[in-house]
């Protein structure tokens, strides 16, 4: 008699938890064949609100971390997804990728991971800078985090983007909350088992799976997103723009209709840690 | 919790340390500043290297706020008139400016700061005519200030390698702005430097009650031979502000002014693709710590809220004193307003000069109405005002709570909401307890207490044991609603260009 396999409830990574939603709501996901694969948590605006919550909670912490900390931390998270590289290919398949590109992009989200923690203790010496004022003053500008950052990931590269787009914000101390890709969210589902082992302390990556239209007024609303990054269509940008005003907040959105290629070299980019922070100035006398 | 330093407090009674009261006692004879500011009757729009008549052919004063008394008439412009500078702006991006070496831009923007220093006093009597603030402020600040902006930037001009680096920039085209009454001539230049440096061309519109300044600048910019069309100033109300942002050439969208207004700009820019730099509205925190040098911390609070009326958007218009020393500052910033003299902008001597505009007056009046029905205590010097023209007393409200008008929104005059804390975190929990971001103010003696509060307070510039500095090299912008983007230094052009 053959075993039968126990399939996993796929629960998203919240607060440093795996959650179903408040709303106690699924949708059926289908693997590349139209076979039941199994149901994803439709998350709510509730649940982003919840999850803007334990952003807020983690991210002073995860601000004050030493640079070189948050450096390993990240090489961490690169290191947990290396080592269930399989794994996370085999998630990718679900989406229709072939193996070789199903293995390319988990090597590729790897690579960024990497790339971005070595920037943790970098990024300062190369965007601030002392500046001499003509007064006898010491002036010097650094940067520092904006606060909790949404993240909207697009329906392709489902884990290379999402990846892409919530690094360069944790980088430099941000907390991000997530929304994956609609048509395939079981990637950033494992991405949280990932995350849940990487050191990553919990609230810092919140990851939430459901449906764009039901999302976004509150993602362009939310008056604790202090910035917005991601891909979004004609529509969806100018909502978000229209509701971002009310709190001022910052935008850094690519256009759904001119696919952005993921694995290009300039995917990544020290100015992707930029826009995810402040200038502050400080002056000081100089005298005895 | 952290501790702060202890203080034995003397209950002895000392004899207070002599004063000189000044107040009504002396009259001081006028020293007026006299240089000629070189008015015309009428000034026509700036478009295309020429003064033109606007299509409209209306024109509307500008008078002097100190006297109430018509200075000259500035062209009434209309959406045409946008319409073509920005074909202008297209023009001279696209032939001449876009194209320039840098090292050719860089010279005409040392021309300009050249040109600036050798006419600075006239443009300072200008200035103070129009705006109503004090000449030394004019003379002394404003002036020099945009001088020195221009000669900051041309340097930049053939340096652009080094804005991004391990990227190439380039320049976004043509720019749009629209300026406050505040500082007329210095934000002009803020905006035109490094726009021009960075290769782009602009369409300006500066504030309708204080055009002259900006349109003597013209002058200079046909005495410095910049092309035609590389710099275009539209004159008018909000209506002409409207036209500047909404036109569809400029790239980019440049707005200081108030963050009512700059949540209207941003609302009607979604779903264009224009970028936008926003520096806008402040209720800055000024807080003083038991161990500051108070004699010194009085004076930097009353240069935070005093300097220019107090129409400045990083004003420190909020004071947090620490408990122990909250009477003895309180004291000592009244008998250090009690010596402000207020009046005639043009006097030297002239602390306190007139309020920009009647509108202005009135919603400074009506807020600190709302101070005093609210139940803060207002405390004023007596003294005459003069019989014409907008001033208002240097205001100071004791007893402030968090959640009164005086102590949220913005008054942009000369009032002062003071409210004490206790700890550290009680001063970073107030100061922060804000939807501006702009800017805030630190006074203490120990250094590591100012860099722990310069990095948890959420404001763009911190001014530690010192309050409303300003230089080119320093980038100045603000945190959450206060807007978005830098002004100066390398940080700043990093706004007017693209990255390639």
């Amino acid at each position: 008699m053959t075993r039968l396999p126990i399939t996993k409830t796929p629960k998203v990574y919240v607060g440093g938890a795996f959650i179903r939603s408040e709303s106690a709501r699924v949708f059926p996901l289908k693997d590349a064949d139209g076979n039941f694969f199994a149901n994803i948590p439709q998350c709510t605006r509730k649940d982003l609100r919840n999850a803007v919550e334990a952003a807020a909670k983690a991210g002073p912490g995860w601000a004050k971390r030493t640079a070189y900390n948050r450096g390993q931390i990240i090489y961490r998270l690169g290191e947990m997804i290396e080592a269930r590289a399989g794994e996370m290919a085999e998630a990718l398949l679900l989406g229709g990728a072939s193996k070789a590109a199903a293995a390319r992009e988990v090597a590729a989200t790897v690579d960024r991971l990497i790339y971005y923690a070595g920037w943790t203790d970098k990024y300062e010496q190369v965007l601030g800078n002392v500046n001499p004022v003509a007064a006898p003053y010491f002036n010097f500008t650094v940067t520092e985090p904006m606060g909790i950052v949404g993240v909207l990931a697009p329906e392709a590269s489902p884990l290379l983007a999402l990846v892409s787009l919530f690094a360069p914000a944790i980088t430099s101390g941000n907390t991000v909350v997530a929304l994956a890709s609609t048509s395939q969210p079981y990637p950033a589902i494992l991405l949280g088992e990932m995350l849940a082992t990487s050191d990553l302390p919990g609230g810092v990556v919140n990851l939430l799976t459901g449906f764009r239209q039901e999302m976004i007024p509150t993602f362009a609303t939310h008056r604790h997103l202090r910035a917005l990054v991601g891909v979004a269509n004609a529509d969806e940008r100018k909502a978000l723009a229209i509701g971002a005003a009310d709190s001022m907040k910052r935008l850094q959105l690519l256009k759904a209709e001119e696919p952005t290629d993921w694995f290009a070299e300039a995917a990544q980019s020290l100015y992707a840690v930029r826009d995810t922070l402040e200038y502050k100035t400080t002056w000081h006398p100089i005298g005895a | 919790m952290p501790t702060l330093t202890a203080k034995k407090i003397s209950t002895r009674p000392s004899r207070p340390a002599p004063e000189l009261i000044f107040g009504d006692l002396w009259e001081f004879d006028p020293a007026p500043e006299t240089a000629d500011p070189k008015l015309k009757a009428r000034y026509d729009l700036f478009i295309n290297g020429q003064f033109v008549a606007p299509k409209s052919g209306k024109y509307f004063d500008s008078i002097n706020p100190a006297n109430e008394q018509k200075l000259a008439e500035i062209a009434q412009a209309s959406a045409a008139d946008v319409d073509v500078a920005y074909q202008a702006a297209k023009a001279a991006y696209d032939n001449v400016w876009g194209k320039m070496p840098g090292r050719e831009r860089a010279k005409y923007l040392f021309r300009i700061a050249r040109l600036l220093q050798d006419r600075a006093r006239e443009f300072a009597v200008a200035e103070t005519l129009d705006g109503g603030k004090p000449i030394k402020e004019s003379r002394d600040f404003d002036v020099p200030m945009a001088a020195a902006h221009f000669f900051y930037h041309a340097g930049w001009a053939d340096k652009l390698d080094y804005v991004a680096p391990g990227r190439r920039v380039a320049p976004l085209g043509v720019v749009g702005q629209v300026i406050p009454w505040n500082f007329p001539l210095l934000m002009l230049a803020w905006k035109l430097a490094p726009a021009l440096a960075m290769g782009n061309t602009v369409v300006l519109k500066p504030a309708e009650t204080t055009s002259i300044t900006c349109l003597k600048l013209a002058e200079i910019l046909q005495d410095a031979g910049l092309p035609p069309g590389v710099v275009n100033f539209v004159t008018g109300a909000g209506d002409v502000g409207a036209a500047v942002m909404n036109h569809p050439i400029p790239a980019k969208i440049a707005f200081t002014g108030s963050t009512e207004v700059g949540k209207i700009i941003m609302r009607s820019l979604a779903g264009t693709d224009k970028k936008m730099t926003l520096e806008l509205g402040g209720k800055a925190a000024n807080i003083v710590f038991d161990d500051a040098p108070l004699n010194q911390a009085v004076e930097g609070i009353v240069n935070g809220i005093f300097f220019n009326q107090g129409h400045v958007c990083c004003a420190g218009s909020r004071l947090l004193v620490h408990e122990p020393v909250a009477e003895q500052v309180l004291t000592k910033l009244k008998n250090r307003i009690k010596v402000l003299r207020v009046g005639d902008p043009l006097d030297k001597n002239t602390d306190i000069g007139a309020i920009n505009s009647k509108e202005q007056l009135a919603k400074i009046t009506s807020l600190v109405a709302s101070g005093v029905k609210e139940g803060a205590v207002l405390f004023q010097p007596s003294g005459r005002l003069p019989t014409k023209g907008f001033y208002f007393r240097p205001t100071i409200f004791s007893g402030v709570s968090m959640s009164h008008r005086i102590a949220r929104e913005e008054i942009f005059g000369p009032v002062l909401s003071i409210l004490t804390f206790r700890t550290v975190d009680e001063a970073i929990e107030k100061a922060n307890n804000t939807a501006y971001g702009l800017s805030a103010g630190v006074w203490t003696d120990k250094g590591s207490r100012i860099l722990k509060m310069s990095t948890e307070l959420k404001a763009g510039v911190v001014w530690a044991n010192t309050y409303n500095k300003f230089d080119p090299t320093s980038p100045f912008g603000g945190y959450k609603e206060s807007g978005f983007g830098r002004e100066g230094g390398r940080q700043g052009l990093l706004d007017y260009c693209k990255l390639i």
